[in-house]
């Protein structure tokens, strides 16, 4: 039987407020446990939440990216359970009257465009963590993490691939990065993603019994985790086993998921409105103002690269899935460079060494109008493209600029045709054999003559001059 | 005239012509407390040394001109407020040695005006009560009748003024807290319209619910501390942007036209004889005074004791949830976490507390949260909608406060119902979030305070201070006092 996978996500966004969602607390990640805390958000008798405007407006800006409706009407409730991180008994979210409802956002999987709704988005508190250290009896907690802001971006069950799973992850979590909404760091947890899988025949339009599988912490696990939750169900199924309602801990180190909790563990959360805070009700004028600020987003970026730039789909796609990196291409363009070799050398040497050194692109040494003038000495035959790759290399450890580096490692390219000629005669007279092997039909020695006149000018011959007269002399 | 026997406005006056000063005034009251606390039992913690202190700062600053309001004043505070430093501790064992790092808003205030707290005072375990029995550490007397509760849950400071045992106090009122005890001992109560007064520093019992008010010996003394405590507070997002007015400056406004409504399902069988036959005394009193009485319905009051123990537990039983052992309060050594919280509870919380989270639990619980919580903010809203409909044609409603003057201890403690039932004329005002307030009325022939209770429009306590004390001021009922 052909089996076919329904996936939904719920991703978890931690906003980039400066402070927390009901206090005045401090955002800031990694500090020392339990000083980012106030009474507030530790939850003692009688304190009372107050809600950051930041931490809507975030929403908003997200759930304008993502073509949802901003609800006019909206507001907090609370999610009841007993967990030792989680000091007052509850956490503060939205239920029945979330932020933002109905969008979508489209993913690009193998060529193909595809739509995948966004459900809803809601913002709530996060919780603080519970550290088991040491040998002893006791449990810590720390509580700096309890109440920064989150927003749960819940999908449709629209998804139908892992592959397409992650893709849908990138484009979000491009795009919270494009507003600013949120860092995307999946490693330090900024951005988290639980996944709702169900499997069904092919054809079939009832749904599965989903699992959810939670704790998908990394990039990579996100299409591995489904991968394997999906192939458990179908086996389980084929098996002649039926899948059972409940929540699954991905493990990567084992690479398998495995039951947290069934259907019948299941909490209780007894939602109900939180009658601390007072509903919102969102001016439709503060809306507008939202709408006009947004950043042109990764999307319509990508269709104006390939419009005005003629950059090929790969190039322009890559290009702005980080607004960063996008904002540099554009100031290298405007600086003179010409598209696809600016994004050669982007998407090429640029991204290694970054990579390399964990460097964001507004870290790097090298200023876009100085990758623009290295352009111009290759177009001006100054350098060769062989030689702009030490010249780069130098660029990205130095900051200097290429016509300096060039100037102080005397490495102008020689395009003198007698010095040239006379390298070239020193070279075919060293190599009668290759000669002949040559003028034998094995046209491929070509190469052979290139290396060695490269090697005697350290790189520096005109390419295009040497390749011209290596011909004419041989074919003499 | 001892000095703990006076009010708020007569002390500050004579404080103001340097008659007697701060110190004497807080000696007096400590002298009293010294008397009859041991009868009394109103005080949950007595905080001499810092009134002491507090009392010898506000002497050093009335040499200067700007003197709070409140400088020198001696005031108790129900201990559900969280006063910094001090114990706070809700009458629970569970937060029996609760110090809390922060002064609530409306303590805060006070602080402000420069009063001086006399001790924090005695309820029912987190205000879930009407007779003090519910606290975890004692009972409070009825300065009436010391074999009689003084009502609840702000029993401790209604009994606390009644007994001059403070010039003055804040309470609590989320069903009646403020104003079922005022009446059964005899003082001033007043419940302001929620978002009033800021709840920051309140510790919840019914979040929706809850709101701080005035325990006093006189209508005057009432309109100066919600002069006070008033107004928009940023770290309470359900306080009010409303304009504060003073209370006082038109508190003898007369009251000749005033239409005060007479609400039928408030007169029914189960209020005692003696209650019904002062508050139709009251009225006519009204009617001398130039208001003019008007039958009013509030059709749906039969449900709003059902309507309000659906509603309070389910926010109480969430709100109770951070006492858990884990960060502060109580904690009961167990055998795992699960156990430790168990362990914790099942000794942290009294009967009362923990019969009022199981409903609350049950009834927002998946599969009953329609039938219950939904259904009764249904009715919650049908319940505002009898209020609005009334005020249409009348400007204050006029009832008893309580069904019965005070009655013995234990007399209710094992009929959860009937305990209930004391609040049944006070519940519906929280839960359309009305303004109320509660002034001597009469006594009983056993010599008990009967209390009568006024009802206005959102934020339109002036008009109920006005009347309340036109009422006051034509007759003799708040001047008697407990012989004790």
């Amino acid at each position: 039987m052909k089996w076919e996978a329904v996936i939904g996500l719920e991703v978890h966004a931690q906003m980039l407020t400066n402070t927390k969602i009901f206090c005045g607390c401090s955002t800031t990640f990694g500090n020392e446990p339990n000083t980012q805390t106030c009474q507030i958000c530790i939850g003692m008798p009688g304190v009372l939440p107050v809600l950051n405007k930041k931490a809507l407006e975030f929403a908003i800006r997200t759930g304008l990216a993502t073509n949802c409706t901003i609800s006019r009407y909206s507001r907090f409730a609370r999610k009841n359970y007993f967990y030792p991180d989680l000091p007052k008994g509850y956490q503060i979210s939205q239920y029945e009257h979330p932020i933002c409802e109905h969008g979508h956002l489209e993913i690009i999987v193998d060529g193909k465009a595809k739509t995948i709704g966004i459900t809803r988005i809601h913002m709530e508190e996060d919780a603080g963590k519970n550290i088991h250290e040491g040998s002893g009896r006791y449990s810590f907690v720390d509580l700096n993490r309890t109440g920064v802001p989150l927003m749960e971006i819940v999908s449709e069950p629209d998804i139908r691939s892992p592959k397409e799973a992650a893709e849908y992850m990138r484009k979000l979590r491009s795009i919270v990065r494009y507003l600013g909404a949120c860092d995307g760091n999946l490693e330090q947890g900024s951005l988290r993603c639980d996944a709702n899988v169900s499997v069904r025949p092919v054809g079939q339009k009832e749904m599965g019994t989903r699992a959810e599988v939670k704790n998908i912490n990394s990039f990579r696990y996100v299409e591995k985790a489904i991968e394997y939750e999906i192939r458990r169900q179908i086996k389980l199924i084929e098996d002649g086993g039926k899948v059972i309602q409940e929540t699954r801990l991905w493990d990567a180190n084992r690479g398998i998921t495995e039951s947290m909790r069934s259907k019948e563990e299941a909490h209780d959360y007894r939602y109900f409105p939180d009658p601390d805070l007072v509903p919102m009700t969102v001016e439709q004028s503060w809306i507008g103002e939202i709408r006009s600020s947004l950043p042109e987003l990764p999307a319509a970026k990508c269709r104006r690269f390939l419009s005005d730039f003629g950059l090929p789909e790969h190039d322009a796609d890559l290009l702005t899935s980080e607004r960063e990196t996008a904002e540099w291409f554009e100031k290298v363009i405007n600086a003179g460079g010409q598209p696809k070799a600016v994004s050669n050398w982007m998407m090429g040497e640029l991204m290694k060494l970054l990579n390399e050194e964990n460097r964001s692109i507004e870290d790097c040494r090298i200023k876009p109008s100085q990758l623009a003038d290295m352009l111009k000495l290759i177009d001006n035959g100054i350098i060769s493209g062989k030689i702009a790759k030490t010249v780069f290399d130098e660029m990205y450890k130095t900051g200097k600029d290429a016509a300096e580096i060039v100037k102080e490692k005397g490495l102008l390219q020689i395009s003198d045709s007698s010095e040239i000629e006379k390298i070239v005669d020193e070279i075919l007279a060293k190599s009668p054999k290759e000669i002949e092997r040559f003028k034998a039909g094995d046209e491929k020695l070509i190469g052979f003559f290139v290396g060695q006149a490269m090697k005697a000018t350290k790189g520096k011959a005109n390419p295009q001059m040497l390749n011209e007269l290596l011909k004419k002399k041989l074919s003499e | 005239m001892e000095l703990y026997r006076k009010g708020i406005a007569e002390l500050s006056e004579m404080l103001r012509k340097h008659e007697t000063s701060a110190k004497e005034i807080a000696n007096s009251v400590f002298d009293r407390i010294e008397q009859v606390e041991q009868r009394i039992k109103a005080y949950v913690t007595i905080t001499k040394n810092d009134a002491l202190t507090m009392a010898e700062k506000a002497d050093q600053g009335r040499s200067s001109e700007n003197n709070g309001v409140l400088s020198g004043i001696p005031i108790a505070i129900k201990d559900n407020m969280c006063t910094k430093g001090i114990r706070t501790t809700c009458s629970s064992k569970i937060l029996q040695n609760f110090i809390p790092p922060y002064e609530s808003t409306a303590t805060a205030k006070l602080l402000e005006q420069g009063y001086v707290l006399i001790g924090k005072t005695n309820l029912d375990e987190f205000a879930m009560g009407s007779s003090t029995e519910n606290s975890g550490f004692h009972t409070t007397s009825n300065p009436w009748d010391t074999e009689r509760i003084p009502g609840g849950s702000s029993g401790g400071s209604a009994a606390a003024v009644a007994a001059d045992e403070c010039i003055a106090a804040l309470g609590s009122d989320t069903g009646g807290s403020i104003r079922q005890p005022a009446a059964l001992c005899g003082v001033v109560g007043l419940k302001p319209t929620y978002g009033r007064v800021s709840r920051y520093g309140l510790v919840a019992f019914a979040s929706s619910l809850d709101q701080i008010g005035p325990i006093t010996k006189n209508v005057h003394d009432a309109a100066i501390l919600m002069n006070i405590i008033s107004g928009r507070d940023q770290m309470d997002s359900t306080s009010a942007s409303v304009h504060t007015p003073d209370f006082t400056a038109s508190i003898n406004k007369d009251i000749k036209g005033l239409r005060i409504g007479i609400p039928k399902e408030y007169f029914i069988e189960g209020i005692d004889p003696e209650v019904n036959a002062a508050v139709q005394n009251a009225i006519k009193q009204y009617e001398a005074l130039g208001a003019i009485p008007v039958a009013v319905s509030l059709p749906h009051s039969s449900y709003a004791i059902a309507t309000y123990y659906v509603l309070a537990t389910s926010e109480a039983s969430s709100n109770l949830a951070r006492y858990d052992g884990v960060k502060y309060g109580f904690r009961a050594e167990g055998k795992d976490l699960i156990d430790m919280y168990m362990q914790t509870r099942a000794k942290g919380f009294g009967p009362e507390v923990k019969r009022r989270i199981m409903l609350g639990t049950y009834t927002l619980s998946s599969g009953y949260y329609d039938a219950y919580y939904k259904k009764a903010q249904q009715v919650r809203t049908l319940l505002k909608q009898d209020f609005d409909e009334a005020f249409k044609t009348v400007d204050l409603i006029l009832t008893p406060t309580t069904p019965t003057a005070a009655f013995r201890k234990g007399e209710k403690t094992d009929d959860p119902l009937q305990m209930y039932l004391a609040d049944i004329f006070t519940i519906s005002v929280n839960l359309a979030g009305v303004p109320a307030i509660s002034i001597p009325c009469g006594y009983t022939l056993n010599n008990l305070p009967i209390g009568l209770q006024l009802i206005g429009r959102h934020f339109e306590e002036e008009k109920l201070i006005q009347a309340a004390h036109a009422y006051e001021q034509s007759t003799d009922w708040h001047k008697r006092r407990p012989a004790l």
